[in-house]
């Protein structure tokens, strides 16, 4: 075999950070509002190069990656209020139309940026590459896996021990019960579509800056999430975390052992625990 | 009497229409292949584009880099279509709704990614070039005839096929899965048939569009390739079969004109699918079904003052 190396496991790690930093934002969306946001692809591309620009323009990354967040929320608040609140309750018809709007946003961004590649600036602190474990590695992607670990605590904390948290809970469970104790769950909603896009307006910044940003970008990056989701369960944070530590993992495996066919490694595991667990890992039924 | 009108085509067209009716005809069997499984098995597919695009790989792969019988090429990209969509059909066959549409979705893409990246055989983002239609139907108007002349009987396949008593039993299983289980149906069995075949009938059209288009490249099989069929299906009306005929003539009629004025033909698709979402979903045949069902029961209640 050849060497997999303590490079490529932390290739992979955070590699995993950045994908379950997106799908974490996807199964949110997915878990409580019962939505299939298929435009979550493109809003991490319009989310990285809205933060290039802003990175660009103000010459730095955290104002590069606040804007992106900011506009991609924004962008989700439109796209839940403006354009889902037509088809409420219909799944397929709900799918279908995020699809149409990710073609719609990720042709715009072809209109603005152009179909060029574009690297996010990473911070001068974060520039160059460090010594862990006898390798050199780039300090970038570490600030990466402990971003990832950073946004997996945030989550679990808001999800498990804040009163919106539980809010969210019971809203994945029952809405109805929780609209009949007199709580607005459409502000819940709301508030949970715009933080889950956010989330994926953090990811183009963050993976903006070490995978670089290209007009199909959006699409793989989709594909990794849904492959996290449909490994975790729908909704689940722990099943995101470990959907996305496993499909990072094989995906950098693959990569150094069959580099054109690395895609399909994340297949495999996806078809065996399919076979067993149609739901995913952490799924329940709807 | 459509048929009359199809086989004077040729006659009264400039070979440009001629080649679009051409192009119609040709999705309308992916359309219909989609429709199989979403209008009568209840299961939206996304990875349709993907089972008609290894089709079109596998038929050039054969009859250019190998250089072999460009028939050969098609049947064995038919073939492989066949299998695809029997490896979709085993992972996918026991989600439904929205599960089935994210895992086809997830399997497309991934045939997408090795489409892009497995350069030495796909020949990369620089696709495939074919070797060109044989001889006897090189100009547009005998290639056109001989796309009717195979789709025409596909159609009537498709068509026995939905009406049969495994597609009444499809049927069942879409308005309720657990009442045809408790039947004795083996619904998992009857949904994996189903989608081999609808596999089959993408993969024939995925060989006649070798025949049409003598390229294909990871664009064949992407996922607006997906899209554009389903909405294909969609706009013709989910269910109703034969309106995949009207959907792909609206799809492709509107990309052409589109495609004269702008190259923003990504975003019409797009604001076509959110439009359609929320007006019709139903679909144009739908809808006329619709209307026609109102009608008929207002006149045959002529008292009755709703509506």
């Amino acid at each position: 075999m050849m060497g997999i190396n303590l490079f490529q496991i932390l290739n992979g790690l955070t590699f995993a950070a950045l994908i379950f930093i997106v799908a974490s934002g996807f199964t949110l969306i997915f878990g409580l509002l019962r939505i299939v946001n298929l435009a979550h692809g493109a809003l991490y591309l319009v989310g990285g190069l809205a933060g290039y620009s802003a990175a660009k323009a103000s010459g730095s990354f955290v104002v590069g990656a606040l804007a992106a967040m900011a506009l991609v929320a924004a962008l989700g608040a439109v796209l839940d209020r403006g354009l889902l609140s037509f088809v409420r309750g219909v799944e397929l018809r709900q799918v279908l139309l995020t699809l149409g709007v990710a073609f719609i946003l990720n042709d715009i961004s072809l209109v603005i940026w152009g179909g060029d590649t574009f690297s996010v600036p990473v911070p001068a602190a974060l520039r160059g590459a460090m010594w862990i474990g006898g390798v050199m590695y780039p300090k970038y992607r570490i600030f990466v896996l402990v971003l990832g670990l950073l946004v997996f605590t945030a989550l679990w904390l808001l999800l498990n021990k804040t009163r919106l948290g539980a809010l969210i809970r019971a809203g994945v469970d029952d809405p109805e019960m929780v609209e009949a104790m007199g709580i607005n769950i459409r502000r819940v909603f709301l508030g949970t579509f715009m933080l889950g896009a956010a989330l994926a307006g953090l990811g183009g910044v963050v993976g903006g800056a070490f995978l670089t940003l290209y007009p199909s970008a959006d699409a793989e990056i989709l594909v990794f999430s849904l492959a996290v989701v449909i490994i975790g369960g729908r909704g689940s944070l722990v099943g995101a975390a470990l959907g996305a530590l496993l499909v990072g993992l094989l995906n950098a495996i693959g990569q150094v052992m069959f580099p054109e066919l690395a895609y399909f490694v994340i297949f495999g595991p996806m078809a065996v625990l399919l076979a067993f667990r149609p739901l995913g890992l952490f799924g329940r039924a709807a | 009497m459509v048929l009359l009108a199809l086989a004077v085509l040729p006659a009264v067209l400039p070979s440009y229409q001629v080649s679009v009716v051409t192009q119609v005809l040709i999705f309308s069997v992916l359309a219909m292949s989609i429709d199989i499984l979403a209008g009568f098995a209840g299961r939206t597919s996304l990875g349709h584009g993907a089972i008609f695009g290894v089709s079109s790989y596998v038929a050039i792969y054969w009859s250019s880099t190998l250089g072999g019988d460009i028939w050969i090429g098609i049947a064995l990209g038919i073939l492989a279509a066949t299998a695809l969509a029997g490896v979709f059909a085993a992972l996918a066959i026991r989600t439904s709704g929205v599960y089935f549409l994210l895992l086809t979705l997830a399997l497309g893409m991934i045939v997408w990614g090795v489409c892009l990246r497995w350069t030495a055989v796909t020949g990369g983002e620089n696709g495939l070039r074919g070797v060109g239609r044989p001889a006897f139907i090189a100009d547009h108007a005998s290639f056109y005839y001989a796309v009717l002349i195979i789709v025409a009987p596909l159609t009537w396949l498709m068509w026995r096929l939905v009406h049969s008593p495994f597609g009444l039993t499809l049927r069942g299983i879409r308005d309720s899965e657990s009442r045809m289980r408790s039947l004795g149906y083996n619904v998992p069995l009857h949904l994996f048939v189903a989608f081999v075949l609808s596999g089959f009938f993408a993969g024939v059209a995925g060989g006649l569009y070798v025949l049409f288009n003598n390229f294909v490249s990871p664009s064949t099989v992407q996922l607006s390739q997906s899209v554009s069929a389903l909405l294909m299906a969609i706009t013709g009306g989910v269910g109703t079969l034969l309106g995949s005929f009207v959907g792909a003539a609206a799809i492709i009629v509107l990309e052409n004109a589109v495609s004269a004025y702008t190259a923003r033909w990504p975003s019409v698709l797009g604001i076509a699918f959110v439009l359609i979402m929320i007006f019709a979903p139903e679909g144009v045949v739908g809808r006329a079904r619709l209307l026609l069902a109102r009608r008929r029961s207002r006149s045959s209640k002529p008292d009755h003052s709703g509506g």
